[in-house]
């Protein structure tokens, strides 16, 4: 058992007649996947160190739909987004920060046509503005010269341009920044977008991911940084294909920084 | 007798003009095939995207070798046709070097065509180079055998020999000029076909009015004949790259389309006031409910129709894409040359039918694009982010997939699964929902 966590849920929030800054939009990879549930505890050991007032839905979020809408079932992802846009207005929320690229694209862009108007942050651009404006601060000595490279999330990168927000917040590391020869505009997808993540891909003669780890491998890093669940996913896959899970880990950032403070 | 050439001049022009006009009309006949969509918004952003990705080439370059070459080929067609435009009016009144009387800046406008004239052919001469010796991957792809291949030499065949006429014309025109003959005043300045007299050398002024004149009208008769091929090619896309770049995606990459009918339905279902079994106001509507997705290319919008005829099959969107570059049977490319095949299709069928479409038993789906390839996308956005010309093959893909879900519970099983998950339990994965903050205390 790791050390205690602070969380409360908005239904708590509203119990107390207070309004939190910031909601934590979980998803459902952050939610229920063991990976994943590392990286929604690393940003949550963010969030408390810097004292963000923040909620979480608990129990009452669900699905975005996200993945509804890529496999092309429009009736499911607007029953999922309509009953969250329902929850989200009737608790007033303006401000949401999500570790999950997908939730990140479809709340922010998505959601607005259905009713569902909120800033939505990635947990990158948010923990940017935490250390822009000195709530948090890193020691930064865990990953000092450490060689890093950063995979961009394609519905983070490619899809709403967010370029920097992860750069920047890997400096803070003081790791090595090493690039991958594809990278943000032209970055490879890691092979889980478009509900793949979800099914065997077709008959073809390599996985995505295997390809996109190559790429990364290339700069010869010790550490992948991810911004996105499936990506951690797929690229750890890919690491065991390549059979350099000894050498080389994949990590979000919110990992890499909770683990420098 | 002495306006013979003038009048078969007038005739030739009417004729290639009026032809292509008629394949215009084909043309915006197919595209308004498609579903209306609302392009209305964002016109100064959608006015500066035309300038620089179509007039500016700016995604070319992305690529330099190609997109420098291209630069080349492309300002030389543009600039070259101020010429075509006095070769015209030559054609017409009978007159030589009509703009003649420019005097210097005439010289310069010579010297610079033919100078273009000779880079676009030092361009064509690679462009074939990299297609037929090189045989970069992209272009030897599954879906360029036959005649997508035949087709790209053609273009680059046309064009070389367009740029040699236009050259010998010049040449023959600037040894006439020199030997005082009548009708060839002193006019322009030739620094590349200066080089090809040595070779007119020693014939009579006859022979060479002969070679400038035979020149001349296969250069102006190729030109039309070219303009003529434009849409029964895959080289469109000199004429539609504007309007493409134009009503080319604005929104966020990431952003897909909302589905207004299904919110609709959607509302009603949520709402406990509504009476599923309420008559429909009394100005709605009645008909056949709407068909969501597409499983042909009536099911489209006009501009996904109009991205299909743009495309020029450069390949850029599948040498980028994932999954055609880890073996899946998926091309960008593909996808956009088959749904203009479909559309040409559903056109002469309607040329052949008093403009009346009569099913034919086919469709875009299945047909032209198979369920393997739909299901292969990651719908990573890497085809349209590399298209020079914002096609989105993309919008495509996922209105077809759509198709497969909504209209025809045709999805793969594990995608099935994942999607009653969400129903049951508002997550992918079968958990129960109570259990979501777990992950607090683990």
């Amino acid at each position: 058992m790791s050390e205690q966590l602070i969380v409360k849920t908005m239904e708590e929030f509203m119990a107390e007649g207070k309004q939190p800054e910031i909601l934590f939009w979980v998803g459902s990879a952050g939610s229920y996947d063991d990976r994943a549930k590392k990286i929604s505890r690393a940003f949550v050991k963010l969030l408390n160190k810097a004292n963000v007032d923040f909620a979480v839905l608990g129990p009452e979020e669900s699905s975005t739909g996200d993945v509804a809408k890529r496999a092309g079932n429009e009736f499911l992802f607007q029953m999922q987004a309509m009953m969250n846009i329902e929850l989200l207005n009737g608790y007033e929320i303006k401000r949401i920060v999500t570790c999950d690229p997908h939730s990140f694209n479809t709340l922010k862009n998505e959601y607005p046509e259905l009713g569902g108007n909120y800033e939505v942050l990635h947990h990158t651009q948010y923990l940017k503005e935490l250390l822009d404006n000195g709530r948090l601060t890193i020691e930064g000595k865990e990953y000092k010269g450490k060689r890093i490279t950063f995979h961009d999330p394609c519905y983070l990168g490619r899809a709403n341009s967010v370029f920097e927000a992860p750069r920047e917040v890997l400096s803070k590391t003081n790791a090595e920044l090493v690039e991958m020869k594809r990278h943000k505009k032209t970055a490879l997808c890691c092979g889980a977008g478009g509900a793949q993540m979800f099914k065997e891909p077709e008959k073809g003669d390599m996985d995505i991911n295997v390809l996109r780890t190559k790429d990364a491998l290339e700069t010869q890093p010790n550490i992948i940084a991810t911004g996105c669940p499936y990506c951690n996913t797929m690229m750890t896959d890919g690491i065991k294909a390549h059979e350099k899970e000894e050498s080389v880990s994949v990590m979000d950032l919110a990992e890499l920084l909770a683990n420098s403070i | 007798m002495e306006y013979v050439p003038n009048i078969l001049f007038a005739i030739a022009l009417v004729l290639g003009i009026g032809f292509f006009t008629r394949n215009v009309k084909k043309l915006s006949r197919n595209i308004k095939l498609g579903k209306d969509v609302d392009v209305s918004d964002n016109k100064s952003q959608r006015w500066k995207n035309m300038a620089k990705i179509a007039l500016g080439q700016t995604k070319m370059v992305v690529r330099p070798v190609a997109g420098i070459l291209h630069i080349l080929v492309y300002v030389g067609f543009i600039i070259i046709n101020i010429e075509v435009f006095e070769i015209i009016l030559d054609g017409l009144f009978g007159t030589h070097r009509l703009f003649a009387s420019l005097g210097g800046l005439y010289d310069f406008l010579i010297g610079s065509f033919e100078i273009l004239a000779l880079l676009v052919i030092v361009a064509v001469v690679v462009f074939w180079i990299r297609r037929n010796i090189i045989r970069i991957q992209r272009f030897i792809k599954p879906e360029m055998k036959g005649w997508p291949k035949q087709d790209g030499n053609m273009i680059l065949y046309i064009e070389f020999v367009l740029m040699t006429l236009f050259l010998t014309m010049n040449a023959a025109d600037f040894q006439l000029q020199q030997l005082g003959a009548e009708h060839y005043a002193q006019a322009g300045a030739f620094p590349v076909s200066q080089f090809i007299v040595p070779l007119l050398e020693g014939l009579s002024e006859s022979s060479l009015i002969l070679v400038e004149r035979t020149a001349w009208w296969l250069h102006i008769l190729g030109i039309l004949a070219f303009l003529n091929y434009l849409y029964y090619s895959k080289h469109l896309h000199i004429l539609l790259a504007f309007p493409n770049t134009y009503y080319g995606k604005i929104k966020p990459q990431g952003q897909f389309n909302n589905l207004a009918a299904v919110t609709k339905e959607v509302k009603l279902m949520m709402d406990p006031g509504a009476d599923p079994f309420a008559a429909p106001a009394e100005n709605e509507a009645e008909g056949e409910p709407e068909k969501f997705g597409a499983s042909d290319v009536m099911d489209l919008n006009w501009v996904q129709l109009l991205n299909a005829y743009t495309c020029t099959e450069c390949g850029r969107c599948t040498s980028e894409c994932p999954a055609n570059q880890t073996g899946k049977k998926l091309s960008p490319r593909k996808i956009m040359m088959d749904t203009r095949d479909r559309l040409e299709e559903v056109g002469k069928n309607m040329d052949a039918n008093k403009g009346e479409f009569v099913p034919d038993g086919k469709q875009l789906l299945d047909d032209y694009i198979s369920r393997e390839e739909l299901w292969a996308c990651t719908t990573c956005n890497a085809c349209v982010q590399a298209c020079p010309v914002s096609i989105d093959p993309l919008s495509i893909i996922v209105e077809m997939r759509r198709y497969l879900v909504m209209e025809q519970s045709a999805a793969p099983t594990e995608l099935n699964n994942m999607m009653s998950n969400i129903e049951n339990n508002g997550a992918p994965w079968p958990y129960n929902q109570m259990d979501r903050l777990n992950w607090v205390n683990e």
